[in-house]
C-alpha cells in the first residue's frame, strides 16, 4: 500500500517547487519590464557560457546525490532554499542521527523535513534581519578578527560531522578518505570543484563498501 | 521608472520572494511536525531537534549574510538578498555576476547603474541555478524508486549504500581541508580547526556516554562547529603574522 503522507508530500512538493521556479524566473522578467531594460540574448548567452557548464553539472549532480539523504519533503524544500552542502544536508543528517532515525523511513523523512524547514526559516530570517541592519552589522561581520571564523566554517562543520560518521563506519571510510586527501594534496586547484568531487567520493565509497560487504567484513 | 539597484521596487520584489520562502518552509514544517505527532514520535525530542538545528544554522546564516554584503557593493542589496535566500550560494552568484559583467565589458568595482547590465546579470544568476529546481520534481521519484528496489532486495546493503553516500560527501570535504598545505604553516590552519572541531565532538560523545549528559546529544554539532570557528579566530593571528 502506498504511504499517503509521502504521496501527498510529492504532490504538495511539486506544486511548491514549480511555483518557486515561476517566481524565481519572474524576478529578472519583472526587472526587464519595469525598467524597460531588455539585455538581449547575446550578453545573457555569453554570461551563461562562463558559468552554466559548471553550475548545471553541479546542480544535476547535487539532485542525484542529495535527494536520497534529504528525503521527499526535505528535497522539495531544500533545493528551493539552497546552501545544501554547508547547511541543509548536514542539518538533516545531524537531526536524523540525534533522533536515531534512518533515511528512507517515514521517521527519517519527517525529521529531515523538520530540520531543513527549521534551517531555511532561521537562515531567511537572519538574512532579512541582517539586510535591515546592514549599516550596523556590516563593519562587525567584515571585521578582520572574524575573517578566519568564516573562512574555516567548512572545516569546523565537517570536523564534527566526521567524528560521528567516520567513527561508526571507519572500515568504509578509509578508502575515500585516503583517496580525497591524496587527490587534494596532488591537485590543490581542485578545491574550486569540490561540488563535482562529492559524487566521485560517493561512488568510491559505494565501491569500497560493496567489496567489504561481499567479503563479509561489514 | 528610474533605475537604482536599491530601488523600492526591487526591495518589494525581494520581500515577496522572502515571504514565499518562509511560507513554504512553515508549510513543510507544520506538516512534518503533525505527522510526527500522528506517528507517536517523541515530541520532546522533535522540539530539541528544532532548537539544535536553529542553533546550528546561525553561524552559516551569518556567513551567507556576509555574501549578501559583499555582492551588495556592486549589485545593491535586493538582488543578492533574493539570490542568496533562494537556491543560490555565494560560490555561484559571484562567478555568475563576474562572467556577465566581463561579457559586457563592465567592471564590478563599483555599483551598477545601467539597468540592462543589471538585468543581464539577474538573468544569468537565475538561469544558472534552474536545473537544481527543475530536476527535483522530474527525478526525485525515480531516484527514490531505485532506492526502494535496492532496499527490498537487500536491506542491509540498502542502508550501507546510503551511509556510503554520506561518507563520500564527508570524505570530499575532509580532503578539501588539505588543499592548501603546500603554502606552509598558514595552509595547515583548516586542518587544525578540523581537528579541534573533531576533538570537541569526541569530548561531547564521551560526556554523553560516560556522564549520561544526554541533552548534549542534540547540541554536539553546533558546539563543535562554533568551537572550531572560535579556535580559528584564536590561532590564525598566532600563525599568520
Amino acid at each position: 500500500m502506498k504511504n499517503t503522507y509521502i504521496e501527498k508530500t510529492h504532490l504538495y512538493g511539486k506544486i511548491w517547487i514549480w511555483t518557486a521556479a515561476v517566481l524565481i524566473l519572474a524576478v529578472p522578467l519583472a526587472i526587464c519590464i519595469v525598467y524597460d531594460a531588455w539585455p538581449g540574448l547575446t550578453p545573457v548567452f555569453i554570461g551563461l557560457l562562463g558559468v552554466a557548464p559548471i553550475f548545471w553539472t553541479v546542480g544535476t549532480i547535487e539532485v542525484v546525490t542529495f535527494t536520497p539523504m534529504l528525503g521527499t519533503g526535505g528535497s522539495y524544500l531544500g533545493f528551493v532554499t539552497g546552501n545544501l552542502t554547508s547547511l541543509k544536508v548536514p542539518a538533516a543528517l545531524n537531526a536524523m542521527e540525534s533522533a536515531k532515525a534512518k533515511p528512507n523511513t517515514e521517521e527519517g523523512e519527517v525529521i529531515s523535513t523538520i530540520a531543513v524547514a527549521t534551517s531555511s526559516i532561521v537562515t531567511t530570517l537572519i538574512i532579512a534581519a541582517g539586510v535591515f541592519l546592514l549599516t550596523q552589522l556590516s563593519p562587525v561581520l567584515n571585521s578582520p578578527v572574524l575573517v578566519p571564523a568564516f573562512e574555516n566554517i567548512l572545516s569546523s562543520l565537517f570536523g564534527g560531522l566526521a567524528v560521528v560518521y567516520v567513527s561508526k563506519n571507519w572500515k568504509i571510510a578509509v578508502v575515500p578518505l585516503v583517496f580525497m586527501v591524496t587527490l587534494f594534496l596532488l591537485v590543490p586547484s581542485l578545491a574550486s570543484s569540490v561540488g563535482i568531487l562529492v559524487p566521485v567520493g560517493s561512488l568510491i565509497t559505494i565501491g569500497a563498501a560493496r567489496l567489504l560487504y561481499k567479503k563479509g567484513m561489514l | 521608472m528610474n533605475f537604482s539597484p536599491n530601488s523600492t521596487f526591487l526591495y518589494v520584489l525581494a520581500v515577496l520572494v522572502i515571504l514565499f520562502i518562509i511560507v513554504q518552509s512553515l508549510f513543510f514544517l507544520v506538516r512534518a511536525y503533525r505527522r510526527a505527532q500522528n506517528l507517536g514520535m517523541d515530541m520532546r525530542q522533535i522540539r530539541k531537534i528544532i532548537a539544535s538545528t536553529a542553533l546550528f544554522t546561525i553561524a552559516p546564516a551569518f556567513s551567507i549574510l556576509l555574501g549578501v554584503i559583499s555582492l551588495s557593493k556592486f549589485l545593491g542589496v535586493p538582488l543578492p538578498w533574493i539570490r542568496l535566500s533562494v537556491v543560490g550560494a555565494i560560490t555561484y552568484e559571484t562567478p555568475a555576476a563576474t562572467s556577465t559583467a566581463t561579457a559586457l565589458g563592465i567592471s564590478l568595482s563599483e555599483t551598477i547603474t545601467d539597468p540592462k547590465v543589471y538585468s543581464a546579470i539577474a538573468w544569468v544568476m537565475t538561469l544558472g541555478i534552474m536545473p537544481s529546481i527543475v530536476l527535483v520534481p522530474i527525478l526525485l521519484r525515480r531516484i527514490q524508486n531505485g532506492l526502494v528496489k535496492l532496499n527490498s532486495k537487500d536491506s542491509k546493503w540498502g542502508d550501507l549504500f546510503i551511509t556510503s553516500m554520506f561518507l563520500g560527501m564527508i570524505a570530499a570535504f575532509l580532503g578539501l581541508v588539505f588543499a592548501d598545505i603546500r603554502s606552509g604553516l598558514p595552509g595547515f590552519i583548516p586542518i587544525f580547526v578540523l581537528l579541534f572541531s573533531a576533538l570537541l565532538m569526541a569530548v561531547c560523545g564521551l560526556l554523553i556516554k560516560k556522564c549520561h549528559m544526554n541533552w548534549l546529544e542534540n547540541f554536539a554539532l553546533p558546539i563543535s562547529m562554533l568551537g572550531g570557528m572560535v579556535f580559528a579566530v584564536i590561532i590564525t593571528p598566532l600563525i599568520v603574522r
